[in-house]
């Protein structure tokens, strides 16, 4: 590489060496090294799926951490980077994962499903990826016509305003009169679901992708400087109502799809189930992987289902140590253990696992640029 | 350029600007100068957009733009250096640019090169956080950001607001340079001595009211003046 730039410049200033370097290193992570990674994961995940019964735990935490992750950065769009402390995620996830539903039931089954109902009044199916996409388009009309009145309340304000929300969403959609939509209290099943651990990986890739443009996009920064100092941006020429809309409408669309994938991943959906504990789940996601990071929110979110659905179930069991019973494990003890870690968290480590920082394919590599120039320095030497 | 006519703005409950008229001629500096709570900084937020006037009229080129919003303002290429800087403290320097840059749709690396060379020390940082620069490189961020959206108006409230001597005069030598290149300039102080003395016009506000109006060197020489803001 330093050859050729010798022979073109005839003089390499360290200046422009660094600048080919960092172009170089900037064509290399866009087009082959990120996506070697993306394609290696598949390819091991695809592997595994082979080789280990598909009853292992290993899955369950990957689908649902894959569905979670996509949540939770949806909200860390919303909270994170614009500053907009919305609890209304629950109540979105459940609009997205019931327009699912009730769009892709086949025809036949929906005499059994919609029983109390005469088979429903919706008498057409549309293809999956439709349905996803309906799906968030769903929750993000809702949520336009929600931040009108309620994106103009701050803080706390919108949180208890959002959480109401959710709360009344999901006491409509359980309503009788609802019911040939609906199906009132009663489950929603029969649905195409995904058996592959690829496919939320695949869907959530999308759509954490984009999330990931819009960021790094001038929206993204002008979301970030109202996070910042609304006044401040206000004077710069943002127009603060469009942009948390905006922020709020698409957050939202994005937990709609997630609510969709749920709702394959569970295979059977039910109203009652969005309560706004679930929102809290997301919410202590969000915080731990560090509010305003996405990898943070990736990672704790696989962290996060890994402890709460395999490692930490012993919690929830009784045990015996000969005939000693092991004191404090019951039923529910999980709980208080997720209590105390997010009040641990809050406490002392308030940045999160990655605060507001990024784990990326080019700090990885500029890692072991670091090293490997550490080594020819010394092999010169 | 800028022609304020009988303006009256309610803050708070309270009228804090009780009818003032004054204008910002084309490339010079104007100066307001006046006590805490005179109404100087709500003046500036009126004709930034971000408080509606009661009556009264801005002109600006011409064009009534009494009431507009802040986009339509900043459109129009008027911009606001805010009080106590508030710069974006977890964008980056080069963020923090390109946010004042926010509504133009063009090339902006002539005015990013204009203004690191303007401030060097802002290129040094482009990468830093802005909450991690000094006072007086926020201050310098901020003017900096101001300028990204290539206005034709620049109003600074109270620039020199919590900064050393040295970093003050900096920063009016700057107001001169900038100034200089074409850029009519609105400037609200407490330093009135310093702001009197780049300003080709002053207006002095009293409560809401503007009690004196003159050159720099007149109200610098001016007895009133002199007792109630320069101290001498």
């Amino acid at each position: 590489m330093s050859e050729k730039n010798r022979s073109l410049n005839g003089v390499i200033t360290p200046q422009r060496k660094n600048e080919f370097f960092k172009s170089v290193l900037g064509f290399i992570r866009k087009n082959w090294v990120g996506f070697a990674l993306i394609a290696a994961m598949f390819a091991v995940i695809f592997i595994l799926e082979q080789i280990l019964p598909s009853s292992s735990m290993l899955f369950v935490v990957l689908k649902k951490g894959a569905i979670y992750a996509l949540v939770a950065v949806s909200m860390n769009l919303l909270n994170g980077f614009t500053g907009l402390f919305s609890l209304g995620q629950a109540g979105f996830m459940l609009i997205g994962s019931y327009t699912y539903a009730i769009f892709t039931i086949p025809l036949e089954a929906r005499d059994a499903v919609y029983q109390y109902f005469n088979g429903g009044i919706i008498k057409f199916t549309v293809p999956v990826p439709v349905a996803l996409i309906m799906a968030g388009l769903a929750a993000a009309i809702f949520a336009y016509l929600i931040g009108l009145p309620v994106l103009r309340l701050k803080s706390d304000y919108l949180a208890i305003a959002t959480l109401g929300f959710a709360e009344i969403i999901r006491a409509v959609f359980q309503w009788d009169k609802l019911g040939p939509v609906t199906n009132g209290s009663n489950l929603l099943k029969r649905f195409p679901s995904f058996s592959s651990t690829l496919y939320p990986f695949f869907v959530s890739g999308i759509c954490i992708t984009i999330i990931v443009l819009l960021i790094n996009s001038s929206y993204g920064r002008a979301f970030k400087a109202i996070r910042d100092d609304e006044i401040a941006a206000e004077a710069m020429g943002i127009n603060l109502a469009k942009h948390k809309q905006l922020s709020f409408t698409i957050s939202s669309f994005f937990a709609g799809v997630g609510g969709a994938l749920l709702a394959m991943y569970q295979t059977t959906v039910q109203a009652a189930a969005f309560k706004s504990s679930m929102t809290y789940e997301i919410l202590l996601i969000v915080v731990i992987g560090g509010i305003g990071s996405v990898t943070g929110s990736i990672l704790s979110s696989f962290l996060f289902i890994a402890s709460s659905e395999w490692w930490l179930r012993f919690l929830d069991d009784e045990t015996y140590i000969g005939s000693f019973r092991v004191p404090l494990l019951a039923s529910g003890f999980r709980k208080v253990v997720f209590s105390i870690v997010i009040m641990i968290v809050v406490l002392f480590y308030r940045q999160g696992i990655m605060g507001t920082k990024e784990i990326s394919v080019d700090a990885i590599l500029r890692f072991f640029r670091k090293l490997f120039g550490k080594e020819s320095r010394e092999e010169a030497a | 350029m800028l022609r304020i006519t009988d303006l009256k703005v309610n803050y708070g409950g309270i009228e804090a600007v009780k009818g003032i008229s004054f204008t910002v001629p084309e490339k010079s500096i104007v100066t307001l100068i006046g006590a805490n709570g005179a109404g100087k900084s709500t003046t500036l937020r009126t004709i930034a957009g971000l408080v509606k006037p009661r009556s009264g009229k801005i002109e600006f080129m011409g064009e009534d733009i009494t009431g507009k919003g802040p986009e339509d303002i900043v459109a129009r290429k008027i911009t606001l250096v805010p009080e106590g800087r508030k710069i974006f403290p977890d964008l980056t320097v080069l963020e923090n640019l390109k946010i004042g840059a926010y509504l133009r749709k063009d090339d902006i690396t002539d005015d990013l090169n204009y203004v690191f060379d303007l401030f060097p020390r802002l290129k040094e940082r482009s990468w830093q956080l802005g909450g991690t620069l000094s006072g007086g490189e926020q201050q310098m961020l901020a003017v900096g950001r101001a300028l990204m959206s290539r206005p034709k108006l620049m109003m600074m409230d109270e620039p020199s607001l919590g900064l050393a001597p040295l970093v003050v005069r900096n920063i009016f030598e700057i107001i001169n340079e900038i100034n200089k290149q074409g850029v009519t300039i609105l400037l609200i102080e407490q330093n009135a001595n310093m702001a009197l003395k780049v300003a080709d016009m002053g207006y002095v506000l009293e409560t809401g009211r503007i009690t004196l109006s003159g050159t720099g060197a007149e109200l610098l020489e001016n007895e009133g003046v002199k007792a109630a803001y320069l101290g001498t």
